[in-house]
């Protein structure tokens, strides 16, 4: 029994190994998602929660999605596991993992990558863990499921997952509930139940939002260190430009279902050229800056995805729309373009001089402290290096 | 024994000279557990809040941070009354309120007012927004039955919301406004305290800073005392001059806020506060170093003996287990609860409260000394405090005997 | 878990106590004088009235009465009036002196057909009705939905005796479709008479009773197939038929299991109507031939054995909980 299923593991493991060698050759980075559309019909109308998206990632990298609510961080996320219910859901455009494209995939063959190649964690670990089932028999029914081996040693992946993730006493606490589990613990189970196929790309949709802040510093902590281990792709998406300063090598900021925003990370967190952005940077408070002065909020509401406004979908609350001349930023849609940084910063905004206009009005409102820094480092305005 | 160094000042029970409005003495509240026999029994309590004293200034603000779990929600919804306390005192305004019968509490109540987290439950959803505004109004009698709308009106416009807009139901708002009819209908009584419990966390970014800024705005301009209850460190930073840290249900450190993020003398603050991600810190290429803290809060029904925090701390001694090290003042507006406090990686070489405990280096009790507990629970801040400059150098003296058992020198058990 | 089920007897216990009291003191209290019930209508003197009356104990204390009752069903208790003796071993619910029974044997006797109704009829309502609700579920906004939440309500709008009535008229005296109905020992006359009889009332009683079932077994399936640990496994790649009957299933079944406890308790109300039209001689059926008479004794026993029946159903139900919630049995 047990040599056979180690047969099996080993047959299973060279075919894998075949399939990754000569597979379906690829060239290029290992998500390439293009002219992404989702939307969703309902009675009240087109719901589009994701328009016109487009963005890569390498094997080994990480990509920070940041938006509101209703941004379309998520929805587009969710398409690349094909996790929406394509009854309900119109999807158009190109997403290529590993060459691969998942766009009209059956849900057959979708069901072999989801969970296998490509894994996603959740914001709240207790309720994306069934509360009836133990930890060790979640982690290993998603080994079952893309692997031919006994329970037994499926169980044993389980305990040697969850001794990865630090959980400790692994051995011990593998028939443990959820409930049994505390927070960070949880989280870590989901990310051993994640990780236990091997995935080339890990989506982590606000993996730490729901935890505290110590704890979120372990999770984050032991991401990075599994993504050095296993050398997978990360998406991280959250609302939180602090998890992203730490994680991504990328950042995509998305407003009303669009990138507005898209650039290396240290990049566009020093220079970022779209309004909304500056606007996310001087919202939120930090623990260093200047407590005297007030917060400096996006005015009004995110913008409704049923009856988008035209134009720019944020020039109703860009403070900034009047310098742009002719009424643009109301009648004309911006492209996701070039910035005045260099060809990968991109930015999706009429603003002519967005980096002026940062560097005069904006920095020194958010952070004083910080324009001296940045206006040495971007005064010769060459594109800076990567991170 | 050393005598304590304290520097001397002129005696005066509160260092700005305001009154406190909300004065909180040794409160605590323990929570039964039942055992899961077939007779149930009370087998321990869950020490939620275990011997919380702190004040608040009139129109100030203070701010309780810590993770889930340390007891911020319960002290905040003890105050309200929303829950009776185990014991200890809570004077409002001078009067003691924590053994008011609910019949005694109501004119009080009023005056206590409470928002809370998730501004889609706490709104009735078949009440339309003039009739939440509006209902307290009429409950205590605070305006005649005829301007209960003129008042209902000024309210919505107070903050920030259409004041025709008052027969509207909750669902027609977004998130962010309804957090501001909540803050209506808390203002509607005219309170001069406002507890709000995590106001903004369950808000968009961009909404999180027009609620805080409202909230600065009629904190102004009706003089309210805020007791502001967040997990967001930067948040209660930008509100409050107060801040208090709570571990497990005891609060671990209390000062003003320069003091408590640019100085913190307890190694969990010091812990919490190198795990926010700062975005610009990162931006920058400079990240700060991370303590990590390892393994999870313990039980709140059986928490470890002496200090709770020292299943978790790098710098912890024997003394730690043995004697619960108790809030001394070490500075002006500064209070921390800890044998070794200091500064980050300038640890103490001998425990600071020895004096205040009575007690030698290893946590046993000295015979013939006076500790000082009953000092230690008050609120407030005083005048003569511990100064650690000193301290250090009375140490010093002592150490020729004594630092031989000392077994580490400093923390160690920290990373990058 | 041990100690949480123990609670559960307890209070079951507690609930038949309670039963016990109240339907004691409406027949103390109540309009009818038992005693008249015993006292033919045309010879009946006051003498005699009176005679019965203190033969049947009815004009002690209320407290001995109710104590002598109760003694009965722990000790047992032989009732003599007049010439005539009963013999009543515990547990004693008493004695008919209409029928000159021990009304605990009495019952006894005509307890398996009802048992046999309530499961038969209970477990082809829960298998119909989830079924249907999880189908349902599956295919939502179709026609094929629209068509069992409607038939599920029109079956429901319709009074149960109805659809009982009809059925038998129709498919039993009428067409003939089903054999004659009644209740045959399967011991003695074999399972095959004993289905055979039972059918038709089977079916009645579960179709009518599936409809709660298949709406509440949708609902809750809709419920949890929109639950994150459902994302979460078909986020692992698990087949569409393992997310829905492993983990959607499992958790939507618990509101299920609580229809299940209070339909119960509705079901034996319709044994009455079930029994007596199908000509079933079972505890339903007595009870409504002891209304008629103004037996006492049985009435009250048939009312304590239908709480004993829906206590025992949902202590049933609160294991099914714990072997279905970890929480639960962990806690």
């Amino acid at each position: 029994m047990t040599e056979a299923s180690n047969f099996l593991t080993e047959q299973n493991a060279r075919e894998a190994d075949q399939r990754r060698a000569d597979g379906p050759g690829f060239e290029g980075p290992y998500l390439v998602v293009e002219n992404l559309h989702v939307s969703f019909p309902t009675a009240d109308g087109t719901v589009q929660a994701v328009t016109d998206m487009s963005y890569s990632l390498e094997q080994g990298k990480t990509l920070g999605i940041v938006g509101e609510s209703g941004s379309g961080k998520s929805v587009s996320s969710m398409a690349i596991m094909g996790l929406h219910d394509m009854k309900r859901t119109h999807m158009t455009g190109s997403i290529r993992v590993g060459g691969r494209e998942i766009v009209g995939l059956s849900n057959n063959k979708m069901q072999s990558l989801r969970g296998g190649e490509v894994a996603m964690i959740f914001q709240d670990p207790l309720s994306s863990l069934h509360p009836f089932y133990s930890i060790g028999s979640q982690i290993s029914e998603a080994y079952l499921a893309h692997n031919k081996v006994s329970r037994s040693k499926a169980k044993a992946k389980a305990v040697e997952m969850l001794d990865r993730v630090g959980i400790p006493q692994a051995r011990s606490r593998v028939d443990d509930y959820p409930h049994q589990f505390s927070g960070g613990m949880r989280q870590r189970a989901m990310i051993a139940m994640a990780l236990v196929n091997d995935p080339k790309l890990l989506i982590a949709d606000e993996p730490t939002t729901a935890l505290d802040v110590t704890v979120q510093a372990q999770i984050l902590d032991l991401l990075q260190e599994l993504q050095r281990d296993f050398n997978s792709a990360i998406i991280i998406i959250t609302h939180d430009l602090g998890v992203v300063a730490e994680m991504a090598d990328q950042v995509l900021v998305m407003y009303g279902g669009r990138a507005v925003e898209h650039g290396p990370t240290k990049e566009l967190l020093t220079h970022p050229e779209m309004p909304y952005t500056w606007g996310l940077l001087s919202s939120v408070p930090d623990v260093t800056a200047d407590t005297s002065g007030r917060l400096i909020p996006i005015p009004g509401n995110p913008p409704s995805l049923l009856n988008p406004p035209s134009g720019c979908s944020f020039h109703p609350r860009c403070p900034h729309r009047d310098k742009v001349p002719g009424d643009l930023c109301r009648t004309e849609l911006p492209l996701l373009v070039e910035g005045t940084r260099g060809p990968e910063h991109l930015k999706r905004c009429h603003l002519a001089n967005p980096d002026m206009i940062y560097e005069t009005e904006v920095l020194p409102e958010i952070a004083p402290d910080l324009v001296d820094l940045t206006v040495a480092d971007g005064a010769d305005h060459v594109a800076p290096e990567n991170r | 024994m050393t005598q304590p160094e304290v520097a001397a000042a002129p005696a005066s029970t509160d260092g700005s000279g305001q009154r406190p409005i909300l004065e909180v003495t040794n409160l605590r509240k323990y929570f039964p557990v039942q055992s899961a026999g077939v007779i149930r029994r009370t087998i321990g309590h869950v020490q939620a809040v275990d011997g919380v004293s702190f004040q608040v200034e009139q129109g100030g603000a203070l701010g309780l941070v810590g993770e889930s779990g340390c007891g911020k929600s319960t002290t905040g919804r003890l105050i309200t009354r929303l829950l009776d306390p185990t014991s200890g005192s809570m004077k409002f305004n001078g009067r003691e309120i924590g053994n008011l019968s609910n019949k005694q509490m109501l004119p009080l109540r009023k005056e206590i007012q409470m928002i809370f987290q998730d501004p889609y439950s706490s709104l009735n959803p078949r009440h339309t927004v003039g009739t939440i505004v509006g209902t307290p109004l009429r409950v205590h009698k605070m305006v005649p039955d005829k301007q209960v709308l003129t008042r209902v009106k000024e309210l919505l416009e107070v903050v920030g919301l259409n004041p025709e807009h008052y027969n509207r139901y909750p669902s027609e708002f977004s998130g962010g406004q309804r957090q501001r009819i909540g803050v209506a209908r808390a203002l509607a009584l005219q309170p001069k305290v406002l507890v709000a419990d995590e106001p903004v966390s369950a808000l968009d970014v961009s909404i999180q800073a027009q609620v805080v800024n409202l909230l600065q705005d009629v904190q102004k301009e009706f003089n309210i005392a805020f007791l502001f209850i967040a997990h967001d460190l930067a948040v209660v930073r930008h509100f409050c001059p107060d801040v208090a840290v709570m571990y497990l249900g005891k609060i671990v450190e209390i000062a003003d806020r320069e003091t408590l993020y640019a100085r913190p003398h307890h190694p969990y603050t010091q812990a919490l506060l190198s795990a926010v991600p700062d975005v610009k810190q990162a931006a920058i290429g400079g990240r700060r170093e991370r303590i990590r803290l390892e393994g999870d809060v313990p039980s709140p029904v059986n928490p470890p003996s002496g200090c709770r925090f020292r299943t978790r701390c790098w710098m912890a001694q024997d003394i730690c287990a043995k004697q619960e090290p108790p809030l001394l003042q070490i500075g002006p507006k500064h209070k921390v609860a800890c044998h070794f406090a200091g500064e980050y990686g300038a640890m103490p070489t001998s425990p600071i409260t020895l004096d205040a405990l009575g007690v030698d280096q290893h946590g046993t009790p000295v015979s013939g000394a006076a500790p000082s507990t009953e000092d230690l629970i008050k609120p407030g801040f005083s005048d003569a405090y511990t100064n650690l400059e000193t301290h250090k150098s009375s140490s010093e003296r002592l150490v020729g005997d004594r630092i031989v058992d000392d077994p580490k020198g400093e923390g160690t058990a920290t990373e990058k | 878990m041990f100690g949480y089920i123990i609670r559960r007897a307890v209070s079951g216990i507690l609930v038949l106590l309670a039963t016990s009291v109240a339907v004691f003191a409406l027949f103390f209290y109540g309009p009818s004088n038992p005693a008249l019930a015993y006292c033919p209508e045309t010879r009946c003197t006051p003498e005699r009235l009176a005679n019965i009356t203190e033969s049947l104990g009815l004009d002690r204390p209320v407290l001995e009465q109710y104590g002598g009752y109760m003694k009965g069903i722990v000790a047992g208790n032989d009732f003599e009036a007049g010439a005539i003796s009963i013999p009543c071993d515990a547990p004693c619910l008493g004695v008919s002196f209409k029928l000159r029974v021990d009304v605990a044997d009495y019952l006894l006797a005509r307890f398996p057909a009802t048992l046999s109704l309530a499961v038969g009829g209970v477990a082809i309502a829960v298998t119909l009705g989830t079924a249907l609700g999880i189908f349902a579920s599956r295919v939502r906004g179709t026609l094929a939905d629209k068509l069992i939440v409607g038939s599920s309500l029109v079956i429901n709008a319709v009074p149960y005796y109805l659809v009982a009535l009809l059925a038998f008229l129709y498919l039993i005296s009428e067409w003939g479709i089903f054999p004659q109905s009644g209740y045959v020992s399967p011991f003695t006359a074999g399972p095959i008479s004993w289905a055979a009889g039972l059918l038709l009332p089977w079916l009645v009683i579960g179709i009518t009773s599936s409809t709660q079932y298949a709406r509440f077994s949708r609902g809750s399936m809709i419920e949890s197939m929109n639950e994150d640990y459902v994302r979460t496994a078909r986020a692992k790649g698990l087949s569409d038929r393992m997310v829905t009957l492993k983990h959607a299933l499992r958790s939507a079944v618990v509101p299920v299991v609580t229809i299940m406890g209070l339909e119960f308790a509705a079901l034996l109300a319709g044994t009455i109507f079930t029994e007596r039209i199908f000509d079933i001689q079972g505890i339903g059926k007595t009870a409504l031939d002891a209304i008629g008479t103004k037996d006492l004794p049985i009435i009250a026993a048939t009312v304590l054995i239908a709480a004993a029946f829906v206590v025992t159903a949902n202590i049933v139900v609160d294991i099914i909980y714990s072997l279905l919630d970890p929480r639960v049995r962990l806690s």
